[in-house]
């Protein structure tokens, strides 16, 4: 028997119950529709993260002072104090590091800001002029500190949008000259940073930046010339793991240190940090498609059902097909394309389904979830792979009615009412 | 099939039983249905099997309609040993060489009668021309305006016509008709006898399986059972002729 025959004869099968085959066809539908719809949930979110962490400024490598230890107890990330202002020098020398754009130190402090009477808190950075190169951050109002002002300990500061918006009411251009007061210090603003957009690694404008011998005079709290990482750029993206090298053998150098295991500092590029994230991410979206997987299952389950119903409303059907010739293959492929033709046509309308209201997704996420729900992507192997993987529910879950319908005796089933 | 055939038969014999028996298994009881028949039907021959219920003609005519095989004993089909053949060998002898006709008509639901008659032809792996025959089976039962009717749009006689469609269009050896009549009307019965004297007379061998001493009469030859065994087997007085 033709495939085109069978196909024929699945259609007639299935149309003669239309609210059954719909009914049917609901349950892959959901469960493809599932899956696709958890899986571009899941590559969203990827892909928002690897986005966000591109923002953080191209070709990046970060070194760490490693972790301080005490009595050999980890006192945990960072908290070593190895790094110094020479050696940030040291990774700006050309002539030893020709792969390193810039580097430049970070020292982190804390403090409530206050302006008039309102009050916000946002991670304050000592850092030098050419944090905003380094970091990706455009200026959108006054301009960064200068190179003077980290000589002389300016007690200015440049603050990122959400600052603004809880100490200013969102007005950049009013914050500019103003003065705030960081831990009772007052710091004139001289500039504000263009948002970046916020989800997924935090906000990233919720930021302030102030010359980082201001940070060790007035914020730090005495704590000393800390440096508690320098964040380098290499001249291209091919050149990171070059950078990355020469920021090792400096540092390495620079500390006496022979053996590269007792480092006492570490040192991550960008690739790392997306590559740890890329593994988190995965596993997200694994874990969401193989909860949508079950229900694909639940819905493979209710085809086999509904597959041994129309095998046993048929029995008769099968007995005179039999006895004018149809041999146990005919019968097997006809029940086996009806199956797979209800899971198919449920797999193609699910993929409708799930695309769609990924699409919307996309669109309402802002208005629902206020950005913090990554716009669904829907990639195309997904797709491929539910409509595979539907027909081939149909085929698996279709095998035993089919079997059943093919192995009848065909003087019993004649007799069958 | 040249080489299947089990030495050259001395006449056209188109059905030979040689002491066939049929044993059923029904629990711990062994049901003997058939014991030790003997049959030869020629081609062209019109002949009906008779006998009450339970005498065993349904389980010769599933015998003969090779959707059975014999517990003991030879059935040769158009020369062709059928105990040596598999299950697909047996659905092509069935496709090929038998036309049934059952008493309660058999046709696929949701298919138009001329689907019903293409059936066989697709089943025997026919592309081109398999409408054009199957038209002229419904045309040959006198149904051909009626091709594109489902079985429930046709009266009983009409649906049985269709089914002698469906059994001729492969053009077997055999048509065998199981109590063809038995679910219509005395009228329609009477014109699907017609019908089977008349394909009978452009020389289709036919077997016929009845209860009716009536409709035997349309045979030439007839055949009765009892208890699985043949008790006479005697030409008809072929009262047909007569009344048409």
């Amino acid at each position: 028997m033709k495939l085109v025959e069978a196909l024929t004869l699945a259609l007639s099968g299935l149309s003669a119950n239309r609210l059954r085959s719909a009914l049917t066809m609901l349950g892959i539908l959901i469960g493809v529709g599932a899956v696709i719809l958890l899986v571009a949930v899941g590559t969203g979110t990827s892909v928002q993260i690897q986005t966000q962490i591109q923002n953080l400024g191209s070709n990046i490598v970060y070194v760490y002072p490693a972790n301080q230890r005490a009595g050999g107890v980890s006192q945990g990330f960072g908290t070593g104090q190895t790094l110094t202002q020479g050696d940030v020098d040291a990774l700006n020398d050309k002539a030893q590091a020709p792969d390193i754009v810039t580097a430049i130190p970070i020292t982190q402090a804390q403090g409530i800001m206050v302006y008039q009477n309102q009050n916000w808190f946002a991670a304050t950075s000592g850092t030098t002029e050419d944090f905003p190169q380094v970091r990706n951050y455009e200026i959108a109002a006054g301009a960064m500190f200068t190179d003077g002002d980290v000589r002389n300990a300016a007690k200015v500061v440049v603050i990122g949008q959400t600052v603004v918006d809880n100490l200013f009411a969102g007005d950049a251009d009013a914050a500019v000259g103003q003065t705030i007061k960081i831990q009772r210090q007052s710091f004139r603003v001289a500039g504000v940073f263009a948002p970046k957009g916020s989800a997924g690694l935090g906000n990233q404008d919720n930021i302030a930046v102030v010359p980082i011998s201001t940070a060790w005079a007035y914020l730090t709290g005495g704590r000393g010339k800390n440096i508690s990482q320098i964040i380098v750029e290499a001249t291209g993206s091919d050149t990171v793991t070059a950078a990355q090298n020469e920021a090792t053998q400096i540092l390495l150098n620079r500390h006496q240190i022979g053996d590269p295991t007792q480092a006492d500092f570490q040192t991550q590029s960008q690739q790392d940090i997306l590559n740890s994230f890329s593994q988190i991410t995965g596993a997200l979206t694994l874990l969401l498609g193989a909860i949508a997987a079950i229900s694909l299952v639940v819905g493979g389950i209710g085809i086999m059902n509904i597959m041994l119903v129309t095998v046993t409303e048929r029995t008769r059907e099968i007995g005179i097909r039999k006895a004018i010739g149809a041999r146990r293959s005919d019968i097997l492929l006809q029940f086996l394309i009806e199956s797979m033709v209800l899971s198919g046509l449920g797999g193609v309308l699910g993929i409708l389904v799930g695309t769609g209201l990924a699409a919307w997704l996309g669109s309402a996420a802002p208005r629902i979830a206020g950005g913090s729900l990554p716009p669904p992507v829907v990639s195309v192997p997904s797709v491929l792979l539910a409509f595979g993987v539907s027909v081939g529910i149909g085929l698996f879950f279709g095998i035993y009615p089919a079997n059943r319908a093919a192995v009848l005796n065909p003087i019993e089933a004649l007799r069958y009412e | 099939m040249a080489d299947e055939h089990q030495g050259a038969p001395e006449s056209t014999a188109i059905i030979e039983l040689e002491d066939v028996s049929k044993v059923y298994r029904m629990g711990k009881v062994e049901v003997q249905a058939l014991k030790g028949v003997s049959l030869r039907v020629g081609a062209g021959e019109f002949i009906a099997i008779m006998g009450a219920s339970g005498s065993g003609k349904s389980t010769l005519m599933n015998i003969i309609g090779c959707l059975d095989l014999p517990t003991s004993g030879r059935y040769l089909l158009d020369g062709v040993d059928v105990r040596r053949l598999d299950d697909n060998q047996l659905a092509a002898v069935r496709n090929r060489k038998i036309g049934f006709v059952f008493q309660s008509f058999n046709l696929i639901p949701r298919s138009s009668a001329l689907h019903n008659v293409e059936m066989p032809l697709i089943y025997a792996g026919l592309g081109a021309g398999r409408r054009r025959r199957a038209m002229a089976a419904l045309e040959a039962v006198g149904l051909s305006e009626r091709a594109r009717h489902q079985p429930n749009e046709l009266s009983g006689g009409q649906q049985q016509r269709v089914a002698v469609a469906r059994a001729l269009v492969t053009e077997p050896a055999i048509l065998l008709a199981d109590e063809p009549t038995g679910n219509l009307d005395s009228e329609s019965g009477l014109e699907i006898m017609r019908l089977m004297a008349e394909l009978n007379a452009q020389g289709r061998t036919i077997v016929l399986i009845t209860h009716e001493a009536d409709l035997a009469a349309f045979a030439r030859r007839v055949v009765r059972l009892r208890d699985g065994e043949v008790v006479s087997d005697e030409p008809s007085e072929r009262r047909w002729e007569v009344s048409v």
